[in-house]
């Protein structure tokens, strides 16, 4: 396969497999909570339905309410697509920088709390400051992650991360180790997962995401929905690339590589899904003004890890 | 000593730190303690891998000693303490959580910039354990000045001394007699600490520490 290819088998795939992620995690915690939950392909059904369905705008929306979600969902999908999930070697490979993909990933963010406070309502006026409140946290964290990854990796680009990692270069480092524990409570917090956020909920004082999508419907709606799974996918994809490089195709590989790559990349999908659900099952939500104790958890670790990153530096 | 044995002692060393914030970050009484103990198991291992990289068969001893003493009786006599003095509510610290951490940051911050130059002469690996073991300490410093409740004090002692003893087995040599009296001595502190908590507590009926600043006639 060529470059070109791979790249545009990556940009199908993550937005064909995301609903799945999300289908496939539902899946595990209502079993998980002894239910027999919906079946693992529901989000297409959601996603269809709602497509087929009228968009109700309020009448004093303006225009940015109404292109907030394609601009959303279009700045999720290329940075899911710049990640190299199960192969390497990708067209825009050296546009596949960690930082564009923050940058990327604020962008969407930006537009979503514009969105929610545009109609006036004062639920989306809650969810966009709060959610501004824990992206002015999760955001430096998520930076502090890349800056010790790419300080140890010597580049701040993907492809090049994953293929120092994949390397013999790399053994048990504890800069590595802080770094994944502070991008996975990233993770969990800027998916609007259970501690932070509860993504089955709809009520009033404890929603942030769903608060400021309250106003959508319709195509809108399924739209902010897709562009949600797919930044679910694209976490857990970082994680997987920067982490647990394993078993992805090299570039110019052969058909069977391929598919030992795209075997590893379920694999890992499933992994990460599965213990995230465990550990969303196992806690209790928090408190809203607990959440930036949380989150600066996680700057914390980020920041350690540079740190010791600089006392190992200088051992070697 | 190959790359991953160094690893696995720079692992070791890196997560006491670690522990050590989440000592800080802790302000329920039973996961304190709990995080206490962690502490000490941290140390016994580091304690344990050091011995084995050494060839060092003394330091095996400490790390038994730490087990015994740090990582199973002390907590559970603190746990007994702490239910009897019935104070395994939650204890309120003077500054609040994210000041104090951005505080110890800097503090592992300024004691790796203290080290690394002064032990210049010194083995990589002694640099390093020297610098956590540093920052380790001063950690417990911070966990004793920023905590008001006595209990939580005494833990932010306990985990100070644990940063000593890193210090100690990553300097080679520390002959196994003054190992096992500071052991002991840590002990007694401990017991004559438990005995003031309970005289503390007779007196004042708490034991927030703020009430002995008023009984010297300072201003809460």
């Amino acid at each position: 396969m060529h470059g070109w290819q791979s790249q545009l088998a990556q940009l199908v795939l993550v937005l064909l497999l995301a609903p799945l992620l999300s289908g496939v995690t539902r899946k595990i915690r209502s079993r998980l909570l002894r239910r027999r939950g919906p079946s693992v392909f529901q989000p297409y059904r959601d996603l269809l339905k709602l497509i087929r369905k009228e968009a109700v705008v309020a009448d004093n929306a303006s225009w940015l309410f109404r292109i907030a979600p394609y601009v959303i969902f279009a700045t999720t999908w290329v940075a899911a697509a710049l990640v190299p999930t199960f192969a390497a070697g990708l067209t825009f490979s050296a546009a596949a920088d960690v930082i564009v993909i923050v940058a990327l990933l604020g962008t969407a963010r930006f537009f979503l709390a514009l969105a929610g406070l545009d109609v006036g309502t004062s639920f989306g006026g809650i969810g966009s400051s709060r959610e501004m409140m824990f992206a002015s946290l999760a955001e430096p964290a998520m930076l502090l992650v890349v800056f010790t990854v790419a300080l140890f990796a010597g580049s701040t680009q993907l492809s090049s991360i994953s293929a120092f990692m994949a390397g013999p270069d790399v053994g048990l480092n504890i800069s590595l180790a802080l770094s994944l524990i502070a991008l996975v409570i990233v993770a969990v917090a800027e998916n609007a997962r259970i501690p932070v956020d509860n993504p089955a909920t709809h009520l009033e004082l404890t929603m942030v995401h769903e608060a400021m999508i309250l106003e959508y419907s319709g195509r809108h709606l399924a739209v902010i929905e897709a562009a949600a799974s797919l930044k679910l996918l694209l976490y857990l994809s970082l994680i997987a690339c920067m982490f647990t490089p394993w078993g992805t195709t090299l570039a110019g590989g052969e058909t069977v590589a391929y598919a030992i790559g795209l075997g590893a990349y379920a694999l890992k999908l499933l992994a990460f899904g599965f213990g995230l659900v465990v550990f969303e099952t196992a806690i209790a939500k928090m408190r809203v003004f607990r959440v930036p104790e949380f989150l600066g958890m996680a700057l914390m670790l980020g920041l350690l890890g540079a740190i010791l990153l600089f006392v190992s530096r200088v051992s070697q | 000593m190959t790359p991953l044995e160094t690893d696995i002692a720079h692992l070791l060393a890196g997560s006491m730190v670690l522990v050590s914030f989440l000592l800080l970050y802790q302000d329920r009484m039973f996961a304190l303690i709990n995080i206490f103990a962690l502490q000490a198991w941290v140390l016994a291992f580091s304690v344990a891998w050091q011995a084995y990289l050494q060839h060092a068969p003394h330091l095996f001893i400490t790390a038994l000693i730490a087990l015994a003493f740090k990582g199973v009786f002390i907590p559970v006599a603190l746990h007994r303490i702490v239910v009897r003095l019935g104070i395994h509510r939650s204890i309120e610290s003077v500054v609040s959580i994210g000041p104090t951490m951005l505080f110890g940051m800097a503090l592992v911050a300024l004691s790796i910039v203290v080290m690394l130059p002064v032990t210049e002469a010194a083995g990589a690996f002694v640099r390093e354990d020297l610098a956590f073991a540093l920052s380790i300490v001063l950690l417990g410093l911070l966990m004793m000045v920023t905590r008001r409740n006595a209990v939580g004090q005494v833990i932010g002692f306990m985990s100070l001394e644990n940063g000593l003893v890193l210090a100690a087995t990553g300097a080679r040599g520390m002959p196994l007699v003054v190992e096992i009296s500071v052991a002991f001595s840590v002990l007694i502190a401990f017991i004559v600490i438990g005995m003031f908590l309970f005289r503390i507590r007779e007196r004042f009926d708490s034991v927030d520490v703020r009430a002995l600043d008023m009984s010297r006639g300072e201003s809460a």
